[in-house]
């Protein structure tokens, strides 16, 4: 997956399922079906908005639920204010990325643990302070449900998750993203042959916040009722961080695939036994983390070659 | 004024669990420079087993410690073992970052498994002499909560008295200053790693326990005790267990502190922020080594 574009098979592949993602709403008239494309949708950005900095850029953000809060919560409050909806859920990315250098600036000058800390950190703040400020649930006023529309927030899910792929996709072949990926394999050697590392930590930092900013402020939108540090529940880290490694961490399919497998297995687990995914999928990805570091899509990978040339020895 | 005092009391006797907690995370951190983020699970676990003991064979909760803890010491080598060994491989740098991954994956599989076994219910143990308090200058000492701190102060002079005096204590103490030195002078760097985190296990579990009696145990508890440990950390630094202790006493002065002046909602956030100013104000200050 590094260095080479898709292939033009995936490429194909890809524009088939997102055509047929966008016919979906026309041809299936079930609610329940859409609205669980949409969080499958909804998952594939939170995972590659993660990706973006984790897998790429080498930083892990252990409180990625923080920047989703922060644009659920600024969309919310100005789309209730009477602000159109994508203002609002723009300027609810522009106050995560606000936050996310807040946390970055300082802690990109060290290296190790201090950003993982920071977010970790900074989330539960949120968390905690969200949860005595605004102690009501929040829910749409009468009016607006009166006319709500499923179908709007699912195209703004393909589309935002859409958006977050191709970032990820234009990353594989950007300069930027060839520059983050030295920085993550070893920053020394990639600023001694003249990267930025400390630019390109903080561009990628402000892609991923803006992007999972989106993803919460489209939670905020489609959401009826929720209470407001609900978006700020550490499970909106954990999902990221399962999907994005369980799919593959550093590829441009992994948390797509992460995404679709982790939804499925979710609510399929979900109808018996709650939350019990939760232990399945942490026992899951720290056996990836140990000894499979690019998760399905190098299985797939190594499967597919080991298909293709059967005797040839290991190189 | 007498009840900003009492709660600056009771500031102090948390205190005390809170500098236990970090004292186990430290010496993992300083010694294999592995970042446990599940710690707080096993403090949770540790609370569980004390609970489970008291409740279903009546074993008082200062008595089960020595149950309790020695199992901590053996789940603490097979943790190590089984997923932190591989880990320690690395150069310092990927080590913090697969540590944290692995050990995040960890706290949450621990959390999941304790909702499946024991419910998302708050359980506490009661025991019969749990409501006597000592009256000192108008101020209710709650003794239960005393003997936890006079406890959790024991065991960390326990570890401090075996890191300096012990042979395999200056074994860990010599593989945390610098373990590429320590193993040219004949160090089993390995076995000092397996030590560290089997004792960091132990301490976790002993505050678990201690947590379970004065406070109490859900199976969400852990990551407010892991941020608890960091806070602690940061304010007191690496490297020596005495001052682990009074940064413990501190962070929970600081929270009673808050708490009288902003309210109890808020007492959580105080050591948080405190985290946050040092990271952006002065990161270097972050794990110092005093």
């Amino acid at each position: 997956m590094t260095g080479r574009g898709p292939r033009p098979i995936a490429l194909g592949a890809a524009l088939v399922a997102v055509g047929a993602l966008a016919l979906a709403p026309t041809l299936i008239q079930r609610d329940d079906v859409i609205n669980f494309v949409f969080v499958v949708l909804l998952s594939i950005t939170l995972a590659q908005s993660w990706n973006i900095l984790g897998g790429y850029a080498g930083q892990v953000n252990l409180g990625h639920a923080a920047f989703f809060g922060i644009g659920a919560l600024v969309t919310r409050a100005l789309w209730f204010g009477g602000t159109n909806v994508i203002p609002a859920m723009l300027a609810g990315a522009a106050v995560a990325v606000l936050f996310g250098l807040v946390i970055g600036v300082p802690a990109f000058r060290l290296r190790g643990a201090y950003f993982a800390i920071g977010t970790l950190v900074l989330a539960e703040i949120l968390r905690i302070t969200v949860s005595n400020v605004f102690p009501e649930i929040s829910t749409l006023p009468t009016a607006t449900i009166g006319h709500y529309r499923l179908t709007d927030r699912y195209y703004m899910a393909l589309a935002l998750a859409v958006a977050a792929t191709l970032t990820v996709a234009i990353l594989t072949r950007a300069r930027a993203g060839l520059g983050m990926r030295a920085v993550r394999e070893d920053e020394d050697a990639a600023e001694a042959s003249g990267v930025a590392a400390l630019r390109l930590k903080l561009t990628a930092l402000s892609l991923s916040t803006a992007l999972v900013g989106l993803a919460g402020g489209l939670f905020a939108y489609y959401q009826i009722s929720y209470y407001p540090q609900h978006p700020f529940a550490p499970n909106w880290t954990f999902d990221a961080l399962l999907i994005t490694y369980i799919g593959g961490v550093g590829t441009l399919a992994g948390p797509v695939m992460g995404a679709v497998l982790y939804t499925f297995l979710k609510e399929y687990l979900a109808v018996r036994w709650v939350d019990f995914h939760l232990l399945i999928f942490g026992v899951l990805f720290m056996a990836i983390v140990l000894t499979l570091p690019g998760g399905l899509v190098d299985l797939a990978d190594r499967a597919r070659r080991g298909l293709a040339r059967p005797r040839r020895p290991r190189d | 004024m007498s009840l900003v005092a009492q709660q600056l009391l009771l500031g102090v006797l948390i205190g005390g669990l809170y500098g236990l907690a970090a004292a186990g995370l430290s010496l993992v951190f300083g010694v294999l420079r592995v970042l446990n983020v599940a710690h707080g699970e096993l403090i949770m676990l540790g609370g569980y087993a004390a609970f489970w003991l008291f409740t279903l064979v009546g074993m008082d909760p200062f008595v089960s410690l020595l149950v309790v803890v020695p199992a901590a010491l053996v789940v603490g080598a097979l943790l190590y073992l089984g997923l932190f060994a591989s880990v320690v491989r690395f150069s310092d740098e990927t080590r913090i970052k697969n540590s944290l991954l692995v050990s995040f994956g960890l706290g949450l599989s621990i959390h999941a498994l304790a909702v499946r076994l024991w419910t998302a219910d708050e359980r506490s143990i009661t025991t019969s002499y749990g409501g006597r308090a000592l009256t000192v200058a108008g101020l209710a000492i709650p003794e239960l909560r005393l003997l936890s701190l006079a406890v959790a102060f024991a065991l960390i002079a326990l570890v401090h008295a075996l890191l300096t005096r012990w042979r395999w204590g200056h074994a860990i103490r010599a593989t945390a200053e610098d373990w590429q030195a320590a193993l040219l002078v004949g160090i089993d760097v390995r076995k000092a790693y397996l030590l560290a985190f089997a004792i960091g296990t132990g301490l976790a579990a002993a505050a678990g326990g201690l947590v379970s009696v004065g406070y109490s145990v859900s199976p969400s508890i852990g990551l407010e005790w892991t941020l608890k440990a960091l806070i602690v950390i940061v304010l007191a630094g690496l490297g020596s267990m005495m001052g682990t202790f009074l940064g413990g006493i501190l962070l929970g002065v600081a929270e009673a502190a808050s708490a009288a002046a902003f309210g109890g909602p808020y007492r959580e956030v105080v050591g948080l922020v405190i985290i946050l100013l040092i990271l952006v104000a002065r990161p270097q200050g972050l794990f110092g080594r005093s």
